[in-house]
C-alpha cells in the first residue's frame, strides 16, 4: 500500500535528468492501463452486439496504430516505426478474428474474455520463446491485445490533452511518450526509468525537458498542481513558492535563447578561432539515438558501447545478429566514421551472474573477459570487420594494461579477416585498430601503445577512480572522486603528448570529455578528439569555436601548475564566465 | 493434399516482413494451408500465427495445402521459400 500525502509546501525533490530542458505547470498523472477481464456468459441474441463492438475496438485500434506509426516515421525515422508495423498487421490478420468471432458464437462468452483468451494462446508460445526476437514481438503482441482490450472498454487515450501539462507517471514506456507527445507536454517525470531507456532517449529526440526516478512522484501530487522539472540538473519541486518559480523562468529564458543561438553551429566545424579543428563526436549506446545524433552535428560516434546489445539477453548475440546491428550503425552515419568498442562486460557491467568477484572493478572485465572467450570474441570482431566494408568503421579495445593483451586481440583480429577471407566474405582488410586509456598502467605506457595502434581515447570515468583510488558508486568518498584533481590533469597531458609524439591521434570518451568547464583545458593540452553524450554537443561546439588555441595553450599550462582542484576548478570558471556568460556550467 | 518440406534460408528468418510476404501470399489461395514445426502446427494464412514460430535461418518447415488450387498455392509458396523472401542468405 503506498500512502498519498499531498504535498502543500515547497518540496525539492531530486531525480536524474533524462533530457534537458525547464518546464513549470501543471501536473497530469498519467496511468498505464492495465486490462481487467472478467468471464461473463452471453445470450444467444447478444452475440451479434459482441462481435460488432469487437469490430469497433479493432477500427479504433488500428486508427490509433496508424498515427502512432506514422508520426513516429515523422519524427524518429522509418526504423523507428517499424516497432509498430507488426502490431498493425496483426489487426488485419483475419484467421485470428475469425476465430474469435467463432469462439464468441459457440461459447457464448463476452468478447473480452475470448480476446484475451485466444491472443494468450499466442503470446504465451512467443513469450516462452528460444528465440529472442520472438520474444520481444511477444511484448508487442501483449501490448496490441491491451489496445484492443481498452478499446473496447471504450476508454480513450489521454492523446488529446487540455492544455500544456507536464506528465507525471510511474513508468512510461516509449509508445505512451510519443503519442502524448503529439500535444503540449511541457515535460515528462517517472518514478523509475534511467538515462539509457527507450523513453529517456525519445524525449531527448524530441527535444522535451525528462526528469527519471523520482520516487513516490506520483503519490505526492494532484492533477493541476504546479510543479517545475529542471531536466537540466534533476531537480524537481513541488507547490514551487512564487519567488521560486520566477527564478525558474528566468533560469528557462536564459537557456532557451542560448539554445536558439546554438541551433545555428550544427553545420560549423568545431574549430577554435585561430583554426585548430578537432572531432567533436558522439557516445552511442543505442540505435535509437543515432537520427538525434545526426541533428547535432556531430563529426561521427567516437564510442559505440557494443554491450549494449547484450542488454536482457542470456546469451551473447550470433555474428549475424550484430553485423546487421554494426552495419545499421555505419550505414546510418556513412560517411562519417564509427568506433566500435568490443564488448566491455564485468565492473558494474552486466554479466555479474557470469562470475562473482570481490572486487570486480579490479577483476574480469573489459578485453580480459574476451581475451578468455575468443570464439565470442572472434564473433564480434568478424561481424565489426563485415561492417566496416565502406571504410568507416574502426575497432577500440577497452580496459587494456599491457601490450601483450593489445598483440593478442590484434592477432584474434587478423585471425577472424583470414576466416572472412576464406569464406570470401566482403569486410575492411584496412580496419584501424585503437584502445582505450582507462588503466594507470596504459596511461604510463601509452608511448609503447601508440606504436601498435592508430588511436587512443581516453576513458576518464574509470581512469579518474583507479588514478585516485576512488569508488565513485561509494557515497562516503565520492567527494574524493575529482576531474579537476591535480595528478589527472598532470596525468592527461602526459597521455595526450606521448600519445601525439607517438603519431596517433589521442580522444576523450569519457565524461570529462563533455563538461563544458574542461573543454578549454583539454583543447589546451593538445585532444583531437572530444566523444560526448549527444545533447551537450552544441555546447562543447561552442565553447571550442570561441577560443583560441593559443589561449588555450597557455591556460592549460597555467593549469599544470596549480596545487588544488578548487583552484583549478574556480580558475576555468571563471574563464568561462568571462568569455562565454551564457554557457551553462551547472549551478 | 500436398505435403511439402523447406527450409528458411534466409539469414534473418521468418521475422516480421517475410512472414507478411508469406501470409500475404497464401491469402490469394482458396486453400487451407497448414505450417508445422516441431510439431507444432499453425495456420499460415494467420500471422500471428506465423510468428509463433519463431522459424530462425536453417528451420525445416513442413507445409500442408488442401483444397482446389492447391498446386498452385503449393507452387507459389515454395517459390517464396526458394527466394529466400528476397532477402540476403
Amino acid at each position: 500500500m503506498t500512502t498519498t500525502h499531498h504535498q502543500t509546501e515547497e518540496l525539492v525533490l531530486k531525480g536524474i535528468p533524462a533530457s534537458p530542458g525547464i518546464a513549470i505547470g501543471p501536473v497530469l498523472l498519467f496511468e498505464k492501463h492495465k486490462p481487467v477481464i472478467q468471464e461473463k456468459n452471453i445470450e444467444v441474441g447478444e452475440v451479434e452486439r459482441e462481435i460488432a463492438r469487437l469490430r469497433q475496438a479493432v477500427d479504433r485500434s488500428t486508427r490509433e496504430l496508424s498515427k502512432i506509426y506514422e508520426f513516429t516515421k515523422e519524427k524518429l525515422g522509418e526504423h523507428q516505426g517499424k516497432i509498430f508495423e507488426a502490431q498493425l498487421m496483426i489487426l488485419e490478420d483475419f484467421v485470428l478474428f475469425e476465430s474469435i468471432d467463432k469462439r464468441i458464437q459457440s461459447e457464448r462468452k463476452n468478447v473480452e474474455f475470448i480476446v484475451h483468451d485466444e491472443i494468450e494462446k499466442y503470446h504465451r508460445v512467443m513469450a516462452s520463446s528460444m528465440d529472442e526476437y520472438t520474444r520481444d514481438r511477444a511484448l508487442d503482441v501483449e501490448d496490441l491485445r491491451n489496445r484492443i482490450l481498452r478499446n473496447l472498454q471504450e476508454e480513450k487515450l489521454i492523446s488529446r490533452l487540455e492544455g500544456s501539462p507536464v506528465i507525471v507517471a510511474q513508468s512510461l514506456a516509449a509508445a505512451d511518450a510519443l503519442i502524448l507527445s503529439r500535444n503540449a507536454v511541457l515535460a515528462y517525470l517517472t518514478e523509475i526509468g534511467g538515462v539509457t531507456s527507450h523513453m529517456a532517449l525519445l524525449t531527448r529526440a524530441l527535444k522535451i525537458p525528462a526528469v527519471v526516478g523520482v520516487r513516490n512522484v506520483s503519490t505526492m501530487v494532484h492533477n493541476g498542481d504546479t510543479i517545475i522539472v529542471d531536466g537540466y540538473g534533476g531537480a524537481v519541486i513541488l507547490a514551487p513558492k512564487d519567488e521560486t518559480i520566477r527564478r525558474f523562468e528566468e533560469k528557462r529564458d536564459r537557456y532557451v535563447s542560448f539554445e536558439e543561438k546554438l541551433h545555428g553551429l550544427r553545420d560549423l566545424p568545431a574549430e577554435t578561432l585561430d583554426g585548430r579543428r578537432v572531432e567533436l563526436s558522439a557516445n552511442v549506446e543505442l540505435m535509437e539515438e543515432l537520427e538525434f545524433v545526426k541533428l547535432q552535428g556531430a563529426d561521427g560516434v567516437g564510442l559505440y558501447r557494443s554491450e549494449a546489445l547484450l542488454l536482457g539477453g542470456e546469451v551473447f548475440p550470433s555474428e549475424e545478429e550484430q553485423y546487421q546491428n554494426y552495419r545499421l550503425l555505419a550505414d546510418t552515419m556513412y560517411p562519417k566514421p564509427v568506433i566500435i568498442r568490443t564488448f566491455d562486460i564485468g565492473g558494474d557491467k552486466m554479466m555479474a551472474h557470469m562470475v562473482r568477484e570481490n572486487n570486480p572493478f579490479l577483476g574480469w572485465r573489459g578485453i580480459r573477459v574476451m581475451l578468455d572467450r575468443p570464439e565470442l570474441f572472434l564473433d564480434q570482431l568478424r561481424a565489426i570487420l563485415r561492417a566496416g566494408v565502406r571504410k568507416n568503421v574502426s575497432v577500440m579495445f577497452p580496459m587494456v594494461s599491457s601490450i601483450k593483451e593489445v598483440r593478442k586481440a590484434k592477432q584474434l583480429l587478423e585471425d577472424a579477416k583470414g576466416d572472412l577471407r576464406t569464406k570470401a566474405i566482403a569486410y575492411d582488410e584496412n580496419i584501424k585498430v585503437g584502445v582505450m586509456i582507462e588503466v594507470p598502467a596504459a596511461a604510463v605506457i601509452t608511448e609503447d601503445l601508440a606504436r601498435e595502434v592508430s588511436f587512443l581515447s581516453i576513458g576518464t570515468n574509470d581512469l579518474i577512480q583507479y588514478l585516485l583510488a576512488v569508488d565513485r558508486g561509494n557515497d562516503i568518498v565520492s567527494p574524493l572522486y575529482q576531474e579537476f584533481h591535480p595528478a589527472v590533469v598532470r596525468f592527461l597531458r602526459r597521455i595526450i603528448e606521448r600519445g601525439k609524439s607517438g603519431k596517433v591521434w589521442v580522444g576523450m570518451c569519457g565524461e570529462m570529455a563533455g563538461d563544458p568547464l574542461a573543454t578549454i583545458l583539454l583543447l589546451g593540452l593538445g585532444l583531437d578528439e572530444f566523444s560526448v553524450v549527444p545533447h551537450v554537443l552544441p555546447e562543447i561546439k561552442k565553447i571550442i569555436r570561441s577560443v583560441k588555441y593559443r589561449d588555450a595553450k597557455k591556460i592549460a599550462k597555467q593549469v599544470l601548475e596549480m596545487q588544488t582542484e578548487d583552484e583549478i576548478k574556480k580558475h576555468l570558471s571563471s574563464l568561462i564566465k568571462e568569455k562565454l556568460p551564457d554557457v551553462l556550467t551547472g549551478d | 493434399m500436398i505435403e511439402k518440406e523447406v527450409t528458411v534460408r534466409n539469414r534473418a528468418g521468418l521475422h516480421t516482413r517475410p512472414a507478411a510476404s508469406l501470409v500475404k501470399l497464401a491469402a490469394k489461395y482458396k486453400s487451407d494451408f497448414i505450417i508445422s514445426k516441431d510439431g507444432f502446427e499453425i495456420n499460415g494464412k494467420s500471422i500471428i500465427g506465423v510468428m509463433t514460430l519463431a522459424a530462425e535461418q536453417g528451420s525445416v518447415l513442413r507445409l500442408r495445402f488442401t483444397g482446389e488450387d492447391e498446386e498452385a498455392a503449393a507452387m507459389a509458396i515454395l517459390e517464396l521459400f526458394d527466394r529466400a523472401f528476397d532477402e540476403p542468405t
